[in-house]
C-alpha cells in the first residue's frame, strides 16, 4: 500500500483542526490524533528579554485569555523578585482573573456552545452561531452578550483596556482602584448574578436531552488537576495544585513551584502542542484533565452560598467525580456564580481602595514559577533568569496542553462510534467538534467565526494510506 | 524695503515671510511659528548632528534637500517644509528605521510614549514596505538601574551627546559604520562595568524609544522626563 502524505496549506493558515484516525488490522480505530500545526515559539523568543517585560509579552499568547497569562506570568515574576505582593494588589489581581473567567466562560457557553445545545448538533452550520441562536431564543443570546460584556467591562475598568491590559505587573498591579470605579463595578454585579442564576435554571432541566452527548463526549474516568485553597475549596489564584484520582480522592497536593514533581512533558512529532502527563503513571497512561470539570471534581465547594448550592446540585449527578467532558458546560455556569460571589466579596473588602498595590524589586531569585487557574484550566509559567534579570529559559504549560491527551482520547471515543467498515460516517464532524469544544481549547475560539469549526479528518490504514477523508471549511 | 536690522534676517517659509535672528536654525524658526517639522535626532539643549534626516526641507532654486535642524536662517531663503516629495522621504526614513531593528510596540516599555511610534503615526505609516532585517541583539542589563536594548535603538545619538555635553562623562559613543553602527558604553564594555558612567540617567530620559529604560518598568510604563534639559542649559548659560 502506498503512503499518502498530504501537505495541506489550508490547515496551517486558517487554523483548521486536523485529525487523523488510525485503524488497526481489524479495521478498528485504535488511535486518534489531533494535530496542532501552528508553531508559536514563545518559550524560545523570550530568551534574553528583561523579566519585567514578561507578563505583557506573555499576554500576547492569547487574545481570548490574555489576563490569565498576565496573572501566571506576573506570579512567576513575583517569585523572581522574591517579594510579597501587597494585599490590595492581590485582591485586584484576583478580581481581574475572576472577571476573565466570567467573560471567557460566557463566551464558551453562550457564543460557542449554546448554539449546539439549543439548536442541535446537526442543525445548519450557517445558523449554528450566536446570531442563529438570537433568532430562535433572543433572551438567551442577549444574556450571553450581556454577561460577556460585564466581564470585559470589569477588565477594562481596572486595566484601562479590554484586551491586553498591561495593568498586572511583576510585584502587583500598576494602579489602584478608584472609588468611582469600585462603585461602577458594584453596580454592574446584580445583572450578572441574575443572568448566571436564570441560565442555570433553564439549562439544568435540559440535561435529560443530552444523555447521548453525556455518554459519548469525553466520558471516561481519569485523573484531574486543579488548584485548591488551604481549606480544599475552589481556587483560581493562590493555593496548591491538587491531583485527584479517578475515584475522586486527592492523592497529591503540591506547591506550585514543585509542579515538575507531578507533571512530566512529552512531545510527539505530529503536533506542536506538548503532552503533559501525570508522572506517577508515566506517558501516555498519565492522562489527566484540567478545567471546570477537574476543578469541580477537586474542590469541596466554594465557601459562598449561591455557588455552594449550585455546586451541590452539580455533584449530585454522579456518585463520585463527574466524568463526562460534556458537563464542563454545566460546570462553567457553576463557576460563573462562584466567581461573581468572590468578586462581590472583594469589592466589599475595605482594603480594596488602598493605594499600596505594588512591590518593587529587582532580580532576587534565579527561578520562579507562577500558577493560576485560567478559564480552561491550570496555567503554569516557569522562568529562569541570569544574575542581570534576563530570561535564560522559560517553560509554559497551558490548559489546552494539559488536556491534550484527554482530547485525543475523547476524539478516539467518538471515532469508535462513528467509523464503520473503514468509512467515516455522517455526523462524525459535528460529534468530533463537540468533543473538542467541550474543552473550549483556544483553537475552537479562534476558528469559530463562521459557526462551524473548520475540520479535516483523515482515516488512516495501518500502512499509512488514507482510506477516507472528511473536510469542512471555515 | 529698508535693509534688515543687523543680525535679523527675513526669509520665506511655506510661502510666508518670516523674520529670525541670523543664528537661528530654520527648525527653531518653524517651531516659533507653529510649523510642524518632524524630527528625531534633534533635541533642544543638545548640539545638532543632522543625523536622522527627518527634518529635511526643500529650498527654492536648489535640487538638494537640507536638514532644518542644521540649516541656518539666511536672508532671502525660500523653504518649503511640506511637499509630496518630503512626505515620501520622511515615510521612507521611518520605515527603514523600523525595518533595521526589532521594534515591537505592543510589548515595548515605551509603548504609547515613544517618539518613533508617534512619528510613524503622524506620518500615517501602517505598514513597512521594506523587508525586516531581524538582527539579533542581546539586551545589556548589566547596569544596576538601567537597561540598554539595541533592538529598539535608532542611532539618533541623543544619549551620546547628552552624556558628553551635559553630564560631561562621555560614557557613550558610537562604533561601527552605516547599518552596523551601534551605541556603546566605555570601550564596548557592559554598561554596568563602565567607570565613567555616573548613573545620572540623562541618556535614558532623552532616548526617543525604549532602547534605554529604567529597570523594573513593565510594558508601556516608561515615560521619559526631559524637562531638565532646557532648564540645565538655560541655567548654565546664565551662570557662564
Ligand atoms: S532632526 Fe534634523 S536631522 Fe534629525
Amino acid at each position: 500500500m502506498s503512503r499518502i502524505i498530504e501537505i495541506d496549506p489550508v490547515t496551517r493558515i486558517e487554523g483548521h483542526a486536523k485529525i487523523t484516525l488510525h485503524l488497526d488490522d481489524n479495521e478498528e480505530v485504535q488511535d486518534a490524533r489531533l494535530h496542532i500545526t501552528q508553531f508559536r515559539g514563545f518559550e524560545k523568543f523570550v530568551e534574553g528579554r528583561p523579566f519585567h517585560e514578561m507578563p505583557s509579552l506573555m499576554a500576547r499568547i492569547c487574545g481570548i485569555c490574555p489576563v490569565s497569562h498576565l496573572v501566571a506570568s506576573a506570579k512567576a515574576c513575583d517569585a523572581l523578585m522574591a517579594v510579597r505582593v501587597p494585599e490590595t494588589g492581590v485582591l485586584l489581581r484576583k478580581f481581574m482573573n475572576l472577571a476573565q473567567i466570567v467573560q471567557s466562560h460566557a463566551l464558551s457557553f453562550f457564543h460557542l456552545s449554546s448554539p449546539d445545545l439549543l439548536l442541535g448538533l446537526d442543525s445548519d452550520p450557517a445558523k449554528r452561531n450566536i446570531l442563529g441562536l438570537a433568532a430562535v431564543n433572543p433572551a438567551v443570546a442577549r444574556d450571553g452578550i450581556a454577561l460577556r460584556r460585564f466581564g470585559q467591562k470589569a477588565i477594562e475598568l481596572l486595566g484601562g483596556r479590554r484586551v491586553h491590559p498591561a495593568w498586572i505587573v511583576p510585584g502587583g498591579v500598576s494602579s489602584p482602584l478608584t472609588a468611582e470605579n469600585r462603585d461602577a463595578l458594584r453596580a454592574s454585579l446584580p445583572e450578572a448574578f441574575a443572568i448566571a442564576e436564570r441560565t442555570l435554571e433553564w439549562f439544568v432541566p435540559l440535561m435529560p436531552r443530552f444523555v447521548e452527548e453525556i455518554r459519548t463526549l469525553g466520558q471516561f474516568p481519569s485523573h484531574y488537576m486543579a488548584m485548591l485553597d488551604e481549606n480544599g475549596r475552589w481556587e483560581h489564584y493562590a493555593g496548591k495544585l491538587a491531583v485527584v484520582n479517578p475515584q475522586g480522592k486527592i492523592v497529591r497536593e503540591i506547591e506550585s513551584a514543585r509542579y515538575q514533581d507531578v507533571i512530566g512533558e512529552a512531545v510527539e512529532d505530529w503536533s506542536y502542542l506538548k503532552f503533559p502527563y501525570y508522572k506517577h503513571l508515566g506517558y501516555p497512561d498519565g492522562l489527566y484533565r484540567v478545567g471546570p470539570l477537574a476543578r469541580l471534581n477537586a474542590a469541596k465547594g466554594f465557601g459562598t452560598p449561591k455557588a455552594d448550592h449550585a455546586f451541590a446540585e452539580y455533584r449530585k449527578m454522579e456518585n463520585g467525580p463527574v466524568t463526562s467532558s460534556f458537563h464542563q458546560h454545566y460546570g462553567r455556569l457553576v463557576e460563573i456564580l462562584g466567581a461573581l460571589e468572590e468578586m462581590q466579596a472583594i469589592l466589599d473588602d475595605p482594603r480594596i481602595l488602598d493605594t499600596r498595590v505594588r512591590a518593587e524589586a529587582g532580580a532576587n531569585a534565579s527561578e520562579g514559577v507562577g500558577m493560576s487557574e485560567a478559564p480552561r484550566g491550570t496555567l503554569i509559567h516557569h522562568y529562569k533568569i541570569d544574575d542581570r534579570g534576563l530570561i535564560t529559559w522559560a517553560n509554559l504549560i497551558i490548559a489546552t496542553g494539559h488536556n491534550n491527551l484527554a482530547m485525543n482520547k475523547g476524539i478516539l471515543q467518538a471515532a469508535k462510534i462513528y467509523v464503520k467498515a473503514g468509512k467515516l460516517q455522517e455526523g462524525m464532524l459535528n460529534r468530533v467538534e463537540a468533543v473538542i469544544r467541550s474543552y473550549d481549547p483556544c483553537l475552537s475560539c479562534s476558528t469559530h467565526a463562521a459557526g462551524a469549526m473548520p475540520l479535516h479528518i483523515q482515516l488512516v490504514a495501518p500502512g499509512g494510506a488514507v482510506l477516507d477523508e472528511l473536510r469542512r471549511g471555515a | 524695503m529698508s535693509p534688515a536690522a543687523p543680525g535679523v534676517v527675513t526669509f520665506v517659509m511655506d510661502g510666508k515671510d518670516v523674520s529670525a535672528r541670523a543664528d537661528q536654525t530654520v527648525l527653531a524658526v518653524a517651531r516659533e511659528h507653529n510649523v510642524a517639522i518632524p524630527t528625531l535626532c534633534a533635541l533642544e539643549g543638545l548640539s545638532t548632528v543632522g543625523a536622522c534626516r527627518l527634518c529635511l526641507v526643500e529650498i527654492a532654486g536648489s535640487p538638494k534637500l537640507q536638514p532644518a535642524c542644521v540649516l541656518k536662517a539666511t536672508e532671502g531663503l525660500n523653504v518649503s517644509t511640506r511637499s509630496e516629495r518630503l512626505d515620501k522621504y520622511r515615510k521612507m526614513i521611518v520605515e527603514l528605521l523600523l525595518s533595521e531593528r526589532n521594534h515591537v510596540c505592543s510589548v515595548c516599555v515605551s509603548n504609547g510614549h515613544c517618539d518613533l511610534q508617534s512619528l510613524a503615526q503622524s506620518l500615517g505609516i501602517d505598514h513597512v514596505r521594506f523587508p525586516y532585517l531581524y538582527p539579533s541583539f542581546a539586551v545589556d542589563a548589566s547596569h544596576a538601574r538601567f537597561t540598554l536594548d539595541h533592538n529598539r535603538c535608532v542611532l539618533c545619538t541623543r544619549c551620546v551627546r547628552v552624556c558628553d555635553e551635559v553630564e560631561g562623562a562621555h560614557t557613550w559613543d558610537v562604533m561601527g559604520r552605516g547599518i552596523r553602527s551601534q551605541v556603546i558604553t566605555g570601550l564596548k564594555q557592559p554598561w554596568g562595568e563602565s567607570e565613567s558612567c555616573t548613573t545620572c540617567g540623562k541618556c535614558v530620559q532623552v532616548c526617543p524609544t525604549g532602547a534605554l529604560s529604567e529597570k523594573g518598568k513593565s510594558v508601556a510604563e516608561m515615560r521619559k522626563r526631559r524637562d531638565f534639559l532646557p532648564y540645565l542649559t538655560q541655567m548654565r548659560e546664565e551662570h557662564a
